[in-house]
């Protein structure tokens, strides 16, 4: 299990959040994308092998969204930060490969 | 059949059992070194990737080929999985391709000259509520609608076939019923891949394992190599087919798919007696389980919500499960877990697998089959080599082509696959 770290409640059970894949996608302009861009901004999301910057809901505490720095490959658990806050930089490069979406 | 107040002991059955089961020989395929050019290369060799080949060397003639793995043949998910094999999806689509499937697996050992321990002993899925029991009713009769055997049994019949469930109605989950599709069944996944790869092998197919393909030669818009860990290798036409790596493979050749990447686990119990002789299934409560045929009882597990690669989950994953399992088998209590592990699930937005052309010429993907694939082997490799011998999709698979996530034309297999096998 993943202790993971509520900006606003500390660190808390993984069991207590709900995850929501990348974080930062903004909301684009419906009325001037293409059908693959629109695909796009719906269904793809970064999958790295590596640190991802990624959503998630402390639904079980606060029942506040924020964004959470975490390795696919080890585990490890970065810094977490606000939305619409300056993103804090990726951690170290331990296990990376693939950054890119 | 055995009754509910047998008890599980390990030993004499399942050693007697693992005893049926026959000892390999020392080589089934050729180790070769990589050639420096191929007419295809097929970057993964687990079940999928095995069988393409194998399809693309007999149904099609086409010899000149390479399957490419990372590591050891079948160390994916081809060998992790709960090895549940059935064919009555909901919608169409899915049932067409599953459907075919399950045919060439009741074909499959004649066919490749291998044993695989393909087992038709059913798979039981179960409803717990009353919205549960219409959904699985409009299943059935959508599977009727497609030719696919599939039955409605009541509680009752539920507990004649399968007397160790518990079919109570003071439980969280009750049983109100579940569809059986008698067809259905299990296999030793290992041994699928390894029958394939020897067949492959025998026609001639070069299995490279130990080498990792770490990038494209393409050149306006076409593949002309892949670039490994031993070399590039230059070939006209590439198969992607690397499940949980498909969106890292994709992205190496400069597109994007909708994959997200998430840990699945499953566990076994020590060898014990006979206790059950079909699949038990339940989406509801994330309870998969048979008994394989040296005597574990084998269970698949719900999940990880993250994304990762490390080919391990959280062990609440495994416990909420168990806890389910226990109300719904209160004889399991007794049994106890030997070992879990996870694989990498590659997970399609709407649980149907990607399988076709990409927008790089001559490079070809099948990925996506997230949870379910495995049932999906033969069929999936079949059309796979369909499309890549003749540069078009197979019937079976264009409706799961790439841009279906572009023309909205999803086939949403949530419910009937969903966390399911
Ligand atoms: C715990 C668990 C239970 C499951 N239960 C069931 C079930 O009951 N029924 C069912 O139908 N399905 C089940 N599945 C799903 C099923 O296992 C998969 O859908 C299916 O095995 C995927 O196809 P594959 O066998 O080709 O995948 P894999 O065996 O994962 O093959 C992909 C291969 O690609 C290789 N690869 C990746 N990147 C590269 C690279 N860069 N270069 C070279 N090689 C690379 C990998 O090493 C791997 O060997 C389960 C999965 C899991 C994890
Ligand atoms: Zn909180």
């Amino acid at each position: 299990m993943l202790y993971i770290p509520c900006p606003y409640c500390g660190l808390r059970n993984e069991t207590e959040f709900h995850y929501g894949a990348e974080a930062g996608v903004g909301y684009p302009d419906p009325n001037t994308l293409t059908d693959d861009e629109w695909a796009k901004y719906i269904h793809i999301r970064a999958n790295p092998k590596g640190w991802l910057a990624e959503r998630w809901v402390h639904f079980a505490g606060c029942s506040r969204w924020f964004n959470l720095w975490r390795n696919t490959v080890t585990h490890e658990i970065g810094p977490a930060y606000l939305p619409f806050t300056e993103q804090p930089k990726a951690p170290s490069n331990i296990g990376q490969e693939e950054q890119k979406a | 059949m055995t009754n509910t107040n047998q008890i599980l002991t390990p030993g004499t059955i399942g050693r007697r059992r693992a005893a049926i089961i026959p000892e390999q020989p020392p080589q089934l395929w050729k180790s070769v070194k990589p050639k420096k050019a191929y007419d295809i290369v097929i970057v993964g060799g687990g079940g999928h990737g095995l069988a393409t080949a194998y399809y693309l060397a007999k149904n099609h003639g086409l010899t000149n080929i390479a399957v490419v793995e990372k590591g050891w043949l079948a160390g994916g998910n081809a060998a992790r999985n709960t090895t549940i094999i059935r064919s009555n999806y909901l919608w169409d689509e899915s049932a067409s391709i599953y459907e075919h499937s399950l045919k060439l697996w009741e074909t499959l050992e004649e066919d490749l000259g291998y044993e695989m321990f393909f087992s038709q002993r059913g798979v039981l899925t179960l409803a717990h509520s009353v919205s549960d029991v219409r959904s699985k009713r409009r299943n059935l009769y959508a599977n009727a609608l497609n030719g696919i055997d599939s039955e409605w049994l009541t509680p009752q019949e539920v507990k004649k076939l399968v007397p160790i469930i518990n079919i109570s109605e003071d439980v969280r989950y009750p049983v109100h019923g579940a569809t059986y599709q008698p067809r259905g069944g299990i296999a030793k996944h290992d041994w699928v891949a390894w029958g394939y790869a020897k067949a492959a092998s025998d026609l001639g197919v070069d299995i490279i394992q130990g080498t990792e393909v770490t990038g494209f030669d393409i050149r306006n818009n076409k593949v002309q190599g892949v670039h490994t860990s031993q070399g590039t290798i230059a070939t006209g036409k590439v198969g992607l087919v690397a499940a949980g790596h498909s969106s890292i493979l994709a992205n190496l050749a400069g597109f994007s798919i909708p994959i997200q990447s998430r840990p699945l686990q499953a566990l076994v119990s020590p060898l014990l007696e006979q206790v059950l002789n079909t699949v038990v299934m339940s989406g509801a409560v994330h309870v998969y389980v048979s008994q394989a045929h040296k005597g574990e009882l084998v269970m698949g597990a719900g999940t990880d919500a993250f994304n990762s690669y490390a080919q391990r989950g959280g062990f609440h994953v495994v416990e909420h499960q168990l806890a389910a399992a226990l109300e719904l088998f209160p004889i399991f209590s007794r049994a106890q877990v030997l070992r879990t592990w996870g694989g990498i699930v590659d997970i399609a937005p709407d649980a149907s697998p990607i399988i076709g052309l990409t927008p790089v010429e001559n490079l070809f993907i099948n990925a996506g089959w997230g949870t379910g694939g495995f049932k999906a082997t033969p069929g999936s490799g079949w059309v796979m080599a369909h499309t890549m011998a003749n540069g078009t999709p197979h019937k079976l698979n264009k409706p799961f082509a790439l841009d279906r996530f572009a023309t909205g034309h999803l086939i949403d297999e949530h419910g009937a696959a969903g966390v399911a096998h």
